[in-house]
């Protein structure tokens, strides 16, 4: 145990003290400086527009109204798609993407740490090369696939470029790399398959990990815009990110659509902010494993 | 059903197929119409390196603003929020866990403002008139006389755009380097001050640094590929691509302008394999310094 003279290790402290004064000193302006964007689209979205308009401009909003998400739900049911559709469509190619991408990375990273065959640190080599792989880069031949195999317009256009996670694979197979091969032994001379073990021992151990990765990738595809504008000329198969982005960038240039523009960001905002705030504690857990070992 | 699924292919098709379909097809796709001309709609036509060597010598957009750029932007963006990633995580594990959780929760969330929401909120604070948020409090404090047109101003467009892309560099790295410091075995330090360490900047150096090597490699390359993925950006900001004067162009642009816009795709695709070569280099110089020898 450290002595009372002891000052070095202050890391992951229990209590307040006086010592850690400085740093919040740092924290408090640094945290204030970085959360001032956000507190602006909370308080722009809410506000009526004689304060939208008020010179000289005002951070904080005095009377909070719901007209900006009024007149955006109004301008949505004029274009002819109702906004619902495009919520749901953004809400069933989110659920599936995370879904399909948390169980197929996971399958392919129980895989490549538990399983024997030829290859596998082939594979695991070829992922970690992927991880700096620039998407853009071949959005061409990417683009040329789905229109040959016929995915244009579909909803598999939306889910299935975005489901393949390098990043998302080596973080949990660094994590079951940490699961003890002796549950699995043992499970397995109880006659368990694989797939029996992959579900039942695996997947409760990785749970943080999990975490992780359903918040990558909810991110990634609730904000995605890119599946719209390439590979989908239906409007009616579009998500909400691609309509909040086209509404934005046609409205968002004049102040009378800042309003608006301001409630379609905190729309989009605030499911990632939420399931990041639910899941935090769980992702902090799942990192510690994750490193490049 | 679950009894008889035991063969590794259960578990490896789904993902790698995807993989094979979606990442390595394209990467090899892209590198051969790199070599030929392609208008989206006649077939590939084979022109040997011609576009490699239009693009040294006569692209002069590239070789004038957007490689610059694109260089400008990532030397900045990569190390600075890197080590401010760092400087953050560790201050963080300073401080007892109920505080810690709300400051990350804060540090994190301008790194899920990804696309939409960002560009929006930028564009009012940025706004080039008096009503622009930035303007009035300049103009309030006397500093200038008449509104600026930061957005569309090429003197002030890449400032703008690094200082959003620190804003929100607090990503998956930082997740991994606070959890990395956290993780540090506790027992080290109090070796470390017992070998004779006395200060704190030494107990980074020596213990802190060194012990969390994996999340540090980690987090270095998450910093180099977000860095030369940030395209949207310019684009999202200035309203237009190419932006105003090129002065925000960065190489992702480019690869739209030319393959979405003006649908040069064999073109568009030589400019994908330098920016893939890039990318691929410097990550491996990344790994050289930062990664444990082999």
């Amino acid at each position: 145990m450290a002595s009372a003279s002891f000052q070095g290790t202050k890391i992951n402290p229990t209590r307040l003290h006086r010592s850690q004064l400085p740093f919040f000193m740092f924290l408090i302006p640094f945290a204030t400086l970085m959360i001032l964007p956000i507190l602006f689209i909370f308080n722009h979205a809410f506000k009526p527009r004689s304060e939208l308009f008020a010179y000289p401009p005002r951070f904080f909003v005095r009377n909070p109204t719901f007209d900006n998400f009024n007149e955006l739900s109004r301008l949505v049911s004029a274009s002819g798609v109702p906004f619902s559709r495009y919520l749901v469509n953004s809400l069933l190619v989110t659920i599936i993407g995370v879904t399909l991408a948390i169980f197929i990375t996971a399958f392919s990273a129980y895989a490549l740490s538990k399983l024997k065959f030829r290859g596998k640190k082939l594979l695991f080599e070829i992922n970690t090369l992927a991880l700096m792989f620039v998407p853009i880069a071949v959005q061409i031949p990417r683009y040329l696939i789905i229109a040959r195999s016929g995915l244009i317009d579909t909803y598999a256009a939306h889910i299935l470029p975005m489901i393949v996670m390098p990043v998302a694979m080596f973080l949990i197979k660094q994590f079951i790399d940490q699961t003890p091969n002796e549950i699995i032994e043992s499970a397995k001379i109880d006659g368990a398959s694989e797939m029996q073990i992959f579900f039942k021992i695996v997947l409760p151990v990785i749970a943080p990990a999990i975490a992780t990765v359903g918040i990558l990738a909810f991110q990634i595809i609730w904000n995605d815009v890119s599946t719209s504008v390439l590979y989908i000329n239906d409007e009616s198969k579009r998500t909400l990110a691609f309509y909040m982005q086209s509404l934005t960038s046609i409205q968002g240039n004049n102040v009378a659509g800042q309003g608006m523009a301001a409630a379609a960001s905190l729309i989009m905002f605030v499911p990632n902010l939420v399931l990041f705030v639910f899941l935090q504690g769980k992702v902090m857990n799942t990192m510690a494993h994750s490193g490049i070992k | 059903m679950t009894k008889r699924m035991n063969h590794p292919a259960w578990f490896l098709l789904p993902y790698w197929t995807l993989f094979f379909v979606f990442i390595i097809v394209p990467v090899i796709a892209a590198i051969f119409l790199s070599f030929t001309y392609f208008n989206a709609i006649q077939a590939p036509t084979f022109i040997g390196i011609t576009n490699y060597i239009e693009l040294i010598t006569m692209d002069t957009v590239f070789m004038q603003y957007v490689l610059s750029n694109t260089l400008k932007f990532a030397l900045i963006v990569g190390p600075v929020g890197y080590l401010l990633s760092f400087i953050l995580a560790w201050v963080l594990a300073q401080i007892p866990q109920k505080y810690r959780t709300v400051f990350a929760i804060i540090l994190y969330s301008p790194s899920l403002t990804m696309g939409v929401a960002m560009a929006s909120m930028w564009r009012i604070i940025f706004s080039g008139d008096s009503q622009g948020y930035l303007n009035s409090l300049l103009l309030n404090w006397g500093v200038i006389l008449e509104p600026i047109q930061f957005l569309q101003s090429p003197d002030y467009l890449m400032t703008i755009m690094i200082v959003v892309s620190l804003w929100s560099s607090m990503g998956v790295g930082f997740l991994a380097m606070l959890a990395g410091v956290l993780n540090i075995d506790q027992t080290l330090y109090e070796a470390a001050y017992v070998d004779g360490i006395r200060n704190r900047a030494q107990e980074i150096f020596y213990i802190t640094i060194p012990s969390m090597k994996p999340q540090m490699l980690f987090g270095a390359v998450m910093a180099v590929v977000t860095t030369f993925q940030a395209g949207g950006i310019g684009v999202q900001l200035s309203g237009s691509n190419p932006t105003p004067q090129y002065a925000g162009q960065l190489i992702v642009n480019h690869i739209e302008d030319f393959g979405f816009i003006r649908y040069m795709m064999g073109y568009a695709a030589t400019v994908s394999v330098v920016l893939l070569l890039i990318v691929y280099f410097i990550s491996k110089i990344t790994f050289r310094i930062l990664g444990e020898k082999e």
